[in-house]
């Protein structure tokens, strides 16, 4: 009894402090002394006794708060019976003075949350909140503490709401209507969202919940600046929105609505209109939209018929085709009429006309509204395309202008692709069957017109066609295939003969047999003749457009080979241009060689990846490419006269990409195969698995004697092959490897030799598992590199620092602990009067994807991120170095910067720039060329999205900018001036003082010399005008 | 562009838009000295935007390039440009577009005469007379409504 007294004193003297001496943490103790269990709630309001019943209001509303304030730290603790006793108070107190509403409605829904809530109480507090308070004056505070009681009940006591009936739905119109503050109408929208997706009975108020609401629609809202609420435009925008689009009983109050606001001036009010009939119609039957249909179709026309945004005409086609899925749902009744048809007739009666006008500027917005209607439904598209096409395909023939048959013809192409989307089923008959075969013939037409942009839209319907069921017979096909060769032998423009190769891929894919048969031999007969046989007095024009042939017949037989039964036929013609060309049996120039290769590359890349064309290229494309490579190479010692084409650079590395892709393509079995081969081939001179085998026995490629450079040249198809295998595959002989190329790559004298050399070992190096083996590998390498980079008189000096930049990157890119030895040397070069340039563009080399080698798609161990960390960790040492050096050595360490800072992903060069900012205009007014250029690319992409720091430098960054426009060299003059046309779009605050000056600089440039600069400075001068001027920005 | 308002030509012709100038190798050349030339004033003039509709006047074939005359050494530049319907009432607010692109994209040593395409237009005469009048020109540039409508037009299109 004695902790009892003394606990009860405490409560006494917690309540005193509280109501009296306004200490309000007291609240907090008393909370805890009921959770505790030292006191009772319904001891505490003992306790409060004479303070609840001052006469003071204040007394009141202070006793009331600590109640209020306790309930709100133990509502869970509460027995029913306690509940019932509170709520029976709080309930009689909301019709005392209005100062103590504010407590009591925190303690109502304190009593909200209670799991004990009595049965009958939910009805009974919301009865006499409904009836003794008027929401809406009351302060911001208490006005959401109302929608927190409603959302928290209709979470724990939805049934006994719903008994309510629509007094439920009144009470809270009431509650809302007149709510001004954005943070208590999310709450409201959520109460009322709650009413509508959880099936309240509106009973009569379903006007009235929709007048309380849509009073906000469109929502125009812009958050105060550093708004700590963060409550955005596009929030409340999406919960009006599912409020007032959630019920068809809405249907009858909104879609009036949105008409009337659709006239609206203000774009964004459109837009918001669009969309939310968009969503409105998802809900609802044709009956809801019936009465809506005309005045929507008006609304919606005038949109997109006169809109200049983009943004507008696709929310009105988006609202077109919904209302069209809506009307397509609807279940038809014997009696009513078919809305879907009487809806189309408006848009068709309107849109129709304006398809055979195909010059004017309506053809286009009538098209796009009768193609968004044709996208609804299968029905919708039947329905309009039997109205429309008839009429189109008439215009074309009669049309004789070859833009208004191109206009025609693309609007047709929009009709097919637009009922893509709507054909349930992909073997279900296309809807324009019915029109096959005049389809057909305009297409077929068109391809034969001269007219080129015809001849590309042509193209493109064609393989719209061919990618809808059953619209090509076979005997279209093989007519299609006919004019697209036809296209590739004769048509000279290079925008046509593009769209032919890329039409005929999508064909051949489909209908691979007519390809196989008619167009691969037609194009192998015609790259073979050779037109110097026939007369040496040919013109060059001639021989020029038979160049074009070639070329166009090559990228076609690769466009058209992804089907394996196409690879088949096509590679063998791609080989034999490689082999005629070797011997020179067919005159094939260099281009048209290195051209064959990339073909051949590319079918590598894209055919279907399977055992088939696996074996095509491990059992037969790779070894004839080395046979090739290797006879090339062993003639070129020995003979004189005809030098096969094959020993050129740029045929090899053409070759190493073919190897390279396709052994990185291999099933690992093959590639393992392949490896072994190679690497025989190359160790000891294993001639086996090649064919047409005449090759003399003692072959070592990897030894370079004297100037045999056509052997040791060969070295980077060794590369392609071992550098691309999947990581699994283990490369034989490895050790022997790595050491033979290191030797070449240190000593040879031949550049492509030892560059390629020192790839391959840095290739090798990089697959290769950490360990001892490696570290010691390394670090041998590293000690011979260092050797002859610091020896004065080192006669490969260079051969040197390409293996270290090359075994850098392949480190690097892994992560290797040991990279950054050899990347500190590199710096440390950056100071070497003679290799300083090199190294500085080394780093270019450093941070840049390598085309052939060290790229994922070679299987390489490339790291997330490499280049980031290794800015983040070496860009104070740039920066050092830069102060630290000599006046004539700076120029090295900036070029380093910007090759580094290029190659990093934007992002990262945002948030570094502050750091490196006074180095890059420091850059900027380097006198090096090479080194403004790639500042000014750095820094161009930063410009559209400036970081402070940018700006505070303003000053500094628009003098050198301004500077750089009168460059001697016109690249650097086009950058600035790209760059200061991008600072025109800074904040305009910022901007606005500088714009005299950059106007009356920029008016030098408009009379430069070259084009190309007086074409930058119009623009960028046009936007400096239109900063700060009315209209302007 | 308000919603309700009826536009004088709703449906007007429009015409293709030429491509890029293609560059040639000449283009790249540091050494040779490129003069400006009808084509170059035509690529400055073909985006400008019609004040109704959204499209350029290329493509509502106001401006072509057979009617931009230069003349580089003599410091001369003429333009015709030719209303879509002979009642236009905006042919004055183009022609000062026009005028007021090529003043801010031309050096200063060139003199800009901007006309009315013989027997197009209505008022061909009066036009031709206030776009000729360095004072007028000035003056409307003065007007701030005026010119908020001109610089709408010299705006890249957005949105």
């Amino acid at each position: 009894m004695g902790t009892m007294a003394a606990d009860s004193a405490l409560l006494l003297s917690l309540v005193e402090e509280y109501v009296s001496g306004l200490q309000d943490s007291k609240a907090k103790d008393t909370a805890t002394g009921v959770r505790d269990g030292l006191f009772t709630v319904l001891q505490l309001v003992e306790a409060l006794g004479l303070s609840l019943t001052s006469s003071q209001p204040h007394t009141r509303a202070r006793g009331v708060q600590l109640l209020s304030e306790v309930l709100h730290e133990c509502h869970g603790n509460l027995t029913e019976g306690e509940v019932e006793v509170l709520l029976a108070f709080y309930e009689n107190r909301l019709k005392d003075h209005y100062v103590i509403t504010p407590p009591v409605l925190q303690g109502l829904r304190a009593l909200t949350k209670c799991t004990a809530l009595p049965p009958g109480s939910a009805v009974s507090m919301l009865r006499s909140l409904f009836q003794d308070v008027h929401v809406q004056s009351l302060m911001l505070s208490e006005r959401a503490c109302v929608y927190n009681m409603l959302i928290n009940l209709m979470e724990s006591r939805e049934a006994e709401l719903k008994g309510l009936g629509a007094d439920f739905v009144f009470g809270f119109v009431q509650s809302m209507d007149g709510e001004r503050d954005p943070r208590n109408l999310l709450l409201a929208f959520q109460v009322a969202n709650n009413i509508i997706h959880r099936g309240y009975d509106l009973g009569k108020f379903a006007e009235e919940l929709f007048e309380v609401t849509s009073c906000y629609f469109p929502i125009d809202f812009s958050p105060p600046p550093n708004d700590p609420h963060g409550i955005t435009k596009e929030e409340l925008i999406q919960t009006l929105r599912d409020v007032l689009t959630g019920t068809p009983k809405f249907a009858e109050f909104l879609l009036p609505l949105i008409i009337e606001k659709l006239d609206s001036d203000v774009l964004s009010a459109k837009l918001d209109s669009l969309q939310t009939l968009t969503a409105c119609v998802s809900r609802y039957e044709h009956k809801d939209l019936a009465e809506f249909l005309e005045g929507l179709w008006a609304s919606l026309r005038r949109e997109v018929f006169q809109t200049s945004s983009e943004k507008i005409e696709a929310a009105g086609l988006a609202a077109l085709t919904a209302i069209t899925s809506c009307l397509s749902r609807s279940v038809l009744t014997s009696d009513s009429e078919d809305s879907l048809c009487t809806f189309l007739e408006l848009v068709l009666k309107d849109c129709k006309h304006h398809l055979c006008e195909p010059d004017l500027k309506l053809v286009w917005p009538s098209a796009k509204l009768l193609q968004a209607a044709c996208s609804a439904s299968n029905r919708a598209s039947h329905i309009i395309t039997a109205a429309v096409m008839p009429s189109l395909l008439e215009q074309y023939n009669s049309r004789t202008e070859c833009s208004h048959r191109r206009t025609l013809l693309e609007v047709v192409q929009r009709f097919i692709q637009s009922v893509k989307g709507s054909q349930s089923r992909e073997k279900e008959e296309s809807v324009f069957v019915a029109f096959r075969p005049s389809l057909c013939s305009m297409v077929f037409s068109a391809l034969t017109e001269s007219n080129s942009s015809l001849q590309i839209t042509a193209t493109s319907v064609l393989t719209s066609l061919a990618q809808q069921t059953g619209l090509l017979l076979d005997s279209d096909v093989e007519l299609a295939v006919d004019h697209l060769t036809r296209l590739l032998l004769m048509e000279e423009e290079e925008r046509v003969s593009l769209a032919v190769v890329e039409c005929a891929g999508a064909l051949a894919e489909l209908h691979p047999a007519a390809f196989i048969t008619k167009l691969i031999p037609r194009l192998k007969k015609e790259m073979f003749s050779d037109p110097m046989d026939q007369d040496n007095n040919r013109v060059s024009s001639e021989q020029k457009s038979h160049h074009a042939v070639r070329q166009r017949c090559l990228s076609a037989l690769a466009a058209v080979s992804t089907q394996p039964s196409v690879v088949q036929e096509s590679t063998p013609v791609l080989m034999e241009v490689l082999s005629s060309a070797h011997a020179g049996s067919v005159a094939f120039s260099i281009e048209e060689v290195v051209l064959a290769c990339r073909s051949l590359q590319r079918v590598a890349e894209q055919v279907k990846d399977t055992e088939e064309t696996g074996r095509c290229f491990h059992d037969i494309i790779i070894p004839r490419l080395l046979s090739l490579a290797l006879q090339a190479a062993l003639q070129g010692d020995t003979s004189s006269g005809h030098l096969s084409p094959l020993l050129q650079e740029s045929v090899l590395s053409a070759m190493v990409s073919v190897i390279s892709t396709s052994c990185s393509r291999l099933q690992p079995m093959l590639a393992e195969q392949t490896a072994l081969k190679v690497v025989s081939l190359f160790l000891s001179g294993d001639v086996s698995f090649l064919p047409d085998n005449s090759f003399p026995s003692n072959i070592q490629l990897l030894k370079h004697e004297g100037d045999s450079w056509s052997q040791s040249q060969m070295v980077c198809l060794l590369m392609g092959c071992v550098c691309s295998l999947p990581r699994s595959v283990e490369v034989p002989q490895m050790d022997q490897l790595l050491s033979e190329l290191e030797e070449m790559s240190c000593s040879c004298s031949h550049q492509l030799s030892y560059t390629s050399a020192a790839k391959c070992f840095a290739g090798l190096v990089n697959k290769r598992p950490q360990g001892d083996d490696l570290d010691s590998l390394i670090q041998r390498t590293m000690k011979r590199v260092c050797n002859e980079l610091d020896s004065a008189s080192s006669s490969v000096c260079i051969q040197a620092f390409t293996l270290m930049i090359w075994v850098a990157k392949a480190l690097l890119l892994r992560y290797h602990p040991l990279s950054t030895a050899l990347t500190d040397k590199l710096f440390s070069l950056l100071d070497d009067a003679d290799l300083g340039p090199m190294a500085a563009d080394g780093f270019s080399l450093l941070m840049s994807d390598s085309a052939d080698i060290l790229s994922r798609g070679c299987h390489a161990d490339v790291r997330i991120m490499y280049r980031q960390r290794f800015f983040s960790e070496n860009s104070a040492k740039l920066v050092q170095g830069f102060n630290a050096a000599p006046q004539e050595k700076k120029p090295n360490y900036l070029k380093a910067l910007s090759n580094i800072v290029n190659n990093l992903p934007k992002q990262v060069q945002i948030t570094e720039l502050p750091a490196l900012l006074s180095l890059m205009l420091e850059a900027l007014s380097c006198p090096d060329q090479d080194v403004q250029l790639s500042t000014l690319s750095c820094l161009e992409p930063v410009l559209a999205d400036p970081p402070p720091a940018l700006i505070r430098q303003l000053e500094a960054l628009v003098n050198r900018l301004l500077n750089l426009t009168s460059s001697p060299a016109m690249n650097v003059r086009i950058t600035s001036l790209r760059c200061i046309h991008a600072v025109s779009s800074f904040p305009e605050h910022e901007v606005l003082p500088f714009r005299a000056r950059v106007l009356r600089a920029l008016a030098r440039p408009l009379d430069d010399n070259k084009r190309l600069v007086r074409r930058g400075a119009v623009q960028a001068r046009g936007e400096w005008f239109l900063l700060g001027s009315p209209g302007g920005r | 562009m308000s919603g309700g308002s009826q536009l004088e030509n709703a449906n007007p012709v429009v015409f293709q838009r030429t491509g890029e100038r293609l560059q040639t190798a000449n283009d790249e050349d540091e050494d040779i000295h490129d003069p400006i030339d009808d084509r170059e004033i035509f690529d400055i003039l073909l985006s400008i935007n019609d004040p109704e509709h959204p499209l350029s006047l290329e493509e509502l074939n106001v401006v072509e390039q057979v009617r931009v005359k230069v003349n580089d050494a003599e410091n001369i530049v003429g333009i015709e440009f030719t209303p879509t319907i002979p009642h236009c009432s905006m042919a004055t607010l183009i022609g000062l577009s026009i005028k007021v692109k090529l003043l801010r994209s031309l050096p200063e040593r060139f003199k800009i005469d901007v006309q009315i395409t013989p027997g197009t237009h209505a008022s061909e005469e009066a036009v031709n007379k206030q776009l000729a009048d360095k004072e007028r020109v000035a003056a409307a540039l003065e007007n701030s409504s005026l010119l908020e409508v001109v610089n709408q037009c010299l705006s890249s299109r957005s949105g």
